[in-house]
């Protein structure tokens, strides 16, 4: 239908644009992963699995990369748990108010993730507006320290800013359900209830994983949440390749956590996309 | 296919419907904002009844099956079945099954599985579920595609799943929403013979909305015509053509001739036109048929009214031509002939004086 030239032409530059921001780094990190740091903090060259095999004995990196995917799987279940209801309230009861709503929901993302960071800082920190609240009503006597600085710290916040990203395929996909499929099913006799477990939630679940994946990778790869609420026992991953690629000074270290990272990432998305497919019948 | 062969093609098939009421309309009207879409509509259907609501699109008749079904309510009126209210029961619990317009079956189940689905939610042992889904498949001639998806099958086979979707619960009533409409005209044709028979194996009162008359004159027991939410006439595919109520329902149901005129002392008159009549004397309307206006020989049939005129134009129809003459005054009358039996411009028509049909210009209201 076009020529040759023509589809080069329009297709040369995203290809480029690929390759220039996303291979090139890649292999680069690949590259760093199987060099090493020398005593004079200068990088050797040298082909070696050093740094893999740093990553499996020193329990420090393995744990904190296996607790930052609890702390992701924990927001991905609250962003899901809170998310589903609110897509599905919009998408089947909110008449009228929908678009008011749904636009309630996007406006979060225009605020500065930073800024929402600091809110919860704010809330949650020993003199912060929920333990004053709570000693003022004798709840307590003491401000609570769980609060601020600890990996719930993290969850909290990281549900509050990802559900937003869990909400929207989901509501997505309950739009995509023809509402006449839900009158079929009553039609046939079921409850609203059945009609939901067995039609609306199984149609839905195309959305479902992708929220709950925008919600898993996105909160694995965070480091600013941890980093100002989480205190020590919140601390992720990706503040330790921070700290590696920069005070440390050790890049080959950093690129081989990045990489395991990435694999997990990728399995998952690869994983997530074979549900989707499975799932979609249109 | 043309209304007269629609017809007969009924005629053959209809087998006298019991009396016994199972579905009472009673004043039923419904409003969305200012737009009123039903008003004051009353409506029985008897039991193993074939009673097809007709309308234009607009007319309200998807919105009066969407009252019976639940899906909407009522502004006002009541819908009774076999002496149970049945407008405040949600539709989950009304022994009522619907074949929807673009068949709305479930996309991420089997044949097999959309055909249980009304009786596994009504938790139904599992081996009658088989049994039942099997010979429900092997009514509708699917039960070669049960284990399929949808998706991979043709408009045709989707509309048979969705009838044995809805016939394998055995409802007392079933409601087909334009249920032909998006199948090509052979199809369509071969599926209203069959649904038709279905309709008869099974006993079940069907009541089917179409915005084709064809298709109603071929299928229904009787006739609901809708216009613009009232109930124009209810009544026989043969009465509704041969004795329609106004002059909507004559021109809807078929090609006709409208002759506007009046009567005094017995006597109507339409332009030139003259004939005898019993009506009393004012204004008047009369629908008389292309295929009652014959070319007249010239030992004319005595009393038959005559009128000569000159030939617009002339449509070949098969077996018929449809033949558009003026007369001297200005009078447009549409006649069906043989086909190729007219060669001159000019034509003499006549037609009897009973085969002008006196129609209203709006239903009666009791």
């Amino acid at each position: 239908m076009f020529s040759r030239a023509y589809r080069t032409i329009v297709t040369a530059p995203p290809l480029i644009w690929v390759a220039v921001f996303l291979l090139v780094p890649y292999a680069l990190m690949f590259c760093y992963s199987f060099w090493s740091v020398s005593a004079a903090q200068t990088i050797v060259h040298s082909w070696n699995v050093a740094n893999y095999q740093e990553l499996l004995q020193k329990p420090v990196y393995w744990e904190t990369l296996l607790r930052s995917m609890w702390i992701a799987a924990r927001v991905m279940l609250f962003s899901l748990l809170l998310g589903y209801p609110l897509a599905y309230f919009l998408s089947f009861y909110a008449g009228k108010r929908k678009d008011l709503l749904y636009q309630m929901v996007i406006i979060p993302l225009w605020v500065s993730y930073l800024v929402r960071a600091y809110a919860w800082k704010t809330i949650l920190g020993s003199d912060g507006v929920l333990n004053t609240l709570l000693q003022y009503v004798h709840l307590t006597k003491h401000p609570l320290d769980f609060l601020l600085y600890s990996p719930f710290a993290v969850v909290l916040t990281l549900t509050h800013i990802y559900t937003p990203f869990t909400i929207l395929p989901i509501y997505a996909s309950l739009e995509h359900i023809p509402r006449n499929l839900v009158e079929a099913s009553h039609d046939l006799g079921a409850t609203p209830a059945q009609t939901f477990w067995k039609v609306i939630f199984p149609l839905s679940i195309p959305g479902v994983v992708a929220g709950a994946t925008f919600a898993f990778v996105l909160s694995l790869g965070d480091f600013l949440a941890p980093l100002l609420l989480g205190g020590p026992s919140g601390i992720m991953i990706s503040n330790i390749v921070v700290s590696l690629f920069g005070a440390a000074y050790n890049w080959p270290l950093g690129a081989a956590i990045s990489l395991c990272m990435l694999v997990v990432v990728v399995s998952l998305l690869f994983f997530s996309e074979r549900l989707e497919k499975k799932w979609s019948f249109s | 296919m043309a209304i007269e062969t629609a017809l007969a093609t009924n005629a053959t098939a209809n087998p006298p419907v019991s009396k016994v009421t199972l579905l009472s309309i009673r004043k039923v009207a419904k409003t969305f904002g200012s737009n009123v879409v039903l008003r004051d509509i009353s409506l029985e259907i008897a039991e193993g009844e074939f009673l097809t609501i007709l309308g234009e699109s607009g007319s309200g008749k998807t919105t009066l099956l969407r009252i019976i079904a639940g899906f909407e309510t009522a502004t006002s009126g009541e819908v009774w079945m076999g002496g149970e209210r049945l407008d405040r029961e949600p539709p989950y619990r009304r022994r009522v099954n619907t074949v929807f317009q673009h068949y709305a079956l479930f996309p991420h189940l089997t044949v097999e599985q959309n055909v249980g689905y009304g009786l596994r939610v009504a938790r139904r042992p599992e081996a009658e579920i088989r049994q039942r889904v099997a010979e429900a498949l092997e009514k509708v001639k699917m039960s070669a595609h049960a284990k399929k998806k949808p998706s991979k099958i043709s408009g045709g086979q989707q509309q048979r799943v969705a009838l044995a979707r809805a016939l394998v619960n055995r409802p007392r009533l079933l409601l087909l929403d334009e249920p032909l409409s998006a199948l090509d005209a052979n199809l369509r044709r071969q599926m209203q013979v069959e649904l038709k028979s279905l309709q008869r194996e099974v006993g079940i009162a069907f009541v089917f909305v179409t915005h084709d008359q064809e298709e109603a004159m071929v299928m229904s027991d009787r006739i609901a015509l809708l216009r613009s939410g009232e109930l124009e006439q209810v009544a026989t595919p043969r009465e509704i053509y041969n004795r329609p109520a106004t002059a909507y329902v004559a021109q809807f149901i078929g090609h006709t001739n409208l002759l506007k005129g009046e009567v005094r002392q017995g006597i109507a008159r339409c332009g030139s036109l003259t004939w005898k009549t019993s009506l009393p004397d004012g204004p008047a309307q009369f629908s008389l048929r292309p295929e009652n206006l014959r070319l007249s020989a010239k030992s004319a049939v005595p009393g038959a009214v005559r009128v000569s005129g000159r030939i617009l134009s002339q449509a070949f129809h098969g077996a018929t031509d449809l033949i558009r003459a003026e007369s001297g005054d200005g009078l447009v009358l549409v006649a069906r002939t043989a086909s190729g039996g007219v060669t001159q411009d000019r034509v003499e028509l006549e037609f009897s004086a009973a085969d002008a049909i006196p129609v209203r210009e709006s239903p009666e209201r009791i």
